[in-house]
């Protein structure tokens, strides 16, 4: 078993890079994603890894580059944050179309304005429809981990999709945290040289992203869309492997104590681990709490989530984003959407909470956990609100 | 004897007889746009990968499923077709290197028009070469967004009527000088800058060929004639891009690590009048409107002589590490 070394997530997240024989990176600073983009640079300088390093002038040429490299089937990484993502933001469903498997680590951090540096998750919710699979992580284990795992599951020859590992930017890339490397040999077993579908050389030409007007250009998308929703079985069968290997166990959507939970809360990303302590606190006393973590944000594993809130009756959702002049957050809203038809589905409650770094403590999921039972107790019909926001 | 008289003697032995942007696409009547790309690939040879911007020549060359590209080519987006091209090239070295593909040269060639190299695409191209990437960048500049319907961008020469600059009771049309790409190429260190024009094949090619064997950035500028977009009639695209240069409006020169060379003399320039009467474009423009455009030819020739004539080459200039001996 390997030796688990005190660590930064962000500098985790590079060395988990680093085992997987990227052949190019192209990245540009932006805070918290920054020691991701250093550390990395640095294992290149090094030596420890042969890949070509871009520096690149702006985030729109980091995804550009790392696509025009992943097109000529080179294994690629690139990692941002908040204002450098939303500049990406064009070449995104680009990159999906063409199925070019470029895989990104995104620092999460609120979207300006006003300008802040800190975590909430408005800028991976804002791209979200980018038809990229979209991973979320909740310790610096995971950020390993899931790093790894994304090749696997970007480069299936049934999948040919972009993947994003979103890791909380400072709550996060920021921690030390206990952190276990798998073994290079391991890594080489279960992520093999990338066998790409086409590429472009001179020794066998091919055009890639053409111009197609409406007698094709709806094929495509929904060759994107079922591309997408098949990537849950590959995440399935990669996520098998990897325990099989590792013996680290992961699922779509992870359940804490909610068995005989009466109230759930649904968190995303590193919140997850500060609600699990909360849960403990609820049912010390007497409170029947439990906790369901959406791993899998895109495809949507909505049978799987069915099944993670089991029979619970309250749903509290966390939502570190809102859908602007909609019905709350955005994960509240496709919560709603995957009970919609259901028989006797829970009351949903969205909080939108912590955003802009705002602190959320186990006392505040406590005292949230308190409003929802009060108001399902009384029946009070209760949709979204802005927890311990003024005004 | 020009060159182009000699073109039916010479071309078999002075031009690739294969096509690499092959008939069948959509490119309108008299575009010599189009004809710069197949001259350019001609120039290029087979061995090498082409990023492409959004525009004309991706549109007519690329509608799925058909291709007129018989080399590797990729577009993504409008503004990062330098972006793309360091991509590819980067992955290709990568990949060179540690034996995945085969061990030979291959050129990387972005390609864009005047809005997507000199607006919208500005920035990737400054990063792109200021990075070095052994990579060709050509700009296809025709002088408007011809693609979205004639509208004005930087490359517009002054007085053009275009569809976001025109002409009207108390307008000449474009009211800014055309954006100097070239010189700015040249201002980042960019080993081997050119102006090209179709209406000059064999030149073009030369220059190409030329900028292939560059290891490390080069920048070409090619001047292409639109019919559709500057009003003139189809069958004057080749004539007017020689009047283009003999008018002295578009000199063809090259800077090879920084020492400049005019390589199509003209001895008498001809009257900007001669090149602007023929396009419906500059058709509103008065005498003394003319007069202000031929005005500033002669100062931006004047200034590009003074650089032919005073700036050396990087490796004649006066200081060197012999000096500390």
């Amino acid at each position: 078993m390997a030796k688990r070394v005190g660590m930064e997530v962000a500098i985790a997240a590079s060395e988990a890079v680093a085992l997987c024989n990227i052949d190019m990176a192209a990245v540009y600073p932006i805070t918290p994603q920054s020691h991701i983009a250093e550390h990395l640079s640095d294992i290149v300088a090094d030596g420890r890894i042969d890949a070509e390093f871009v520096t690149v002038e702006s985030e729109h040429s980091a995804i550009s580059c790392v696509a025009g490299a992943c097109a000529t089937g080179a294994r690629v990484y690139t990692a941002t944050s908040s204002q450098g993502l939303m500049l990406m933001h064009e070449i995104l469903p680009i990159v999906s179309a063409m199925r070019l498997p470029v895989v990104m680590g995104i620092a999460n951090r609120a979207v300006s304005g006003p300008l802040n540096i800190l975590n909430d998750h408005t800028d991976i919710m804002s791209q979200r429809d980018c038809g990229w699979v979209v991973l979320f992580v909740e310790n610096g284990q995971e950020a390993v981990d899931l790093t790894i795992q994304s090749f696997k599951i970007a480069e299936n020859k049934d999948v040919m999709l972009p993947t994003c590992v979103n890791i909380d930017g400072f709550q996060l890339t920021h921690m030390v945290e206990p952190v276990e490397f798998p073994d290079q040999k391991l890594v080489n077993k279960f992520l093999p040289p990338r066998k790409p579908y086409a590429t472009l050389h001179p020794d066998k030409p091919v055009t890639m992203g053409t111009f197609a007007m409406g007698d094709i250009f709806p094929e495509v998308m929904k060759a994107k869309d079922e591309a997408l929703k098949g990537a849950k079985k590959v995440v399935l069968d990669v996520f098998a492997e990897w325990k099989k290997l590792f013996g680290r166990e992961y699922k779509l959507v992870e359940t804490y104590k909610t068995e005989d939970a009466e109230c759930v809360f649904v968190t995303m990303g590193s919140m997850g681990e500060t609600a699990e302590v909360a849960v403990n606190e609820l049912r010390k006393a007497g409170v029947a709490a439990g906790l369901v973590k959406i791993r899998l944000w895109r495809p949507f594993p909505f049978e799987e989530f069915r099944a993670a809130i089991g029979k619970a009756k309250l749903l509290m959702v966390m939502d570190r984003a809102i859908v602007h002049g909609g019905m709350g957050g955005p994960v509240s809203v496709e919560i709603k959407s995957a009970l919609y038809g259901e028989k006797n589905p829970p009351a949903v409650h969205d909080y939108i909470m912590g955003l802009g770094g705002r602190d959320v403590a186990v006392d505040d999921f406590e005292a949230m956990a308190k409003k929802s039972l009060e108001a399902y107790r009384k029946g009070v019909e209760k949709d979204y609100e802005f927890y311990g926001v003024r005004g | 004897m020009s060159l182009i008289q000699n073109f039916d003697l010479y071309a078999p032995k002075l031009v690739d007889r294969k096509e690499y942007l092959c008939s069948g696409h959509r490119a309108c009547q008299g575009c010599g746009e189009v004809l710069g790309v197949r001259l350019v690939c001609k120039g290029l040879g087979e061995d090498v990968v082409i990023a492409n911007a959004t525009g004309c020549m991706e549109i007519v060359s690329s509608m799925y499923p058909f291709t007129a590209w018989e080399v590797p080519w990729i577009h993504v987006a409008f503004e990062n077709a330098a972006a793309v091209a360091s991509g590819v090239e980067a992955g290709l070295k990568a990949l060179r290197r540690k034996g995945k593909i085969a061990d030979r040269d291959v050129k990387v060639v972005g390609m864009a028009g005047d809005g997507g190299t000199m607006d919208i695409g500005l920035q990737a191209l400054s990063g792109a070469m200021e990075r070095g990437h052994d990579m060709m960048f050509v700009c296809f500049d025709n002088e408007a967004y011809m693609n979205t319907g004639i509208q004005r961008s930087s490359g517009t020469p002054m007085g053009a009527s275009t569809t976001t600059s025109p002409a009207g009771k108390v307008s000449m049309g474009q009211k800014t000088w055309k954006k100097n790409v070239a010189e700015i190429m040249v201002a980042h260190n960019v080993p081997y800058v050119a102006t090209v024009c179709p209406s000059y094949p064999l030149d073009l090619i030369r220059k190409v060929e030329k900028a292939k064997k560059v290891k490390g950035p080069s920048y070409i500028h090619c001047f292409t004639v639109c019919p559709t977009g500057w009003r003139s009639a189809s069958e004057l695209t080749i004539a007017l891009g020689r009047l283009a240069v003999e008018t002295l409006i578009f000199p063809l020169y090259e800077v090879e690590d920084g020492k400049y060379r005019i390589t199509v003399d003209v001895e008498n320039p001809r009257p900007v009048e001669d090149y602007l009467k023929h396009q419906g474009r500059f058709r509103h423009l008065t005498p003394d409107q003319t007069k202000l455009i031929q005005e500033r030819v002669y100062q931006e020739y004047n200034k590009l002589l003074d650089k032919v004539e005073n700036l050396q080459a990087w490796s004649d200039l006066k200081y060197d590490l012999g000096m500390l001996d």
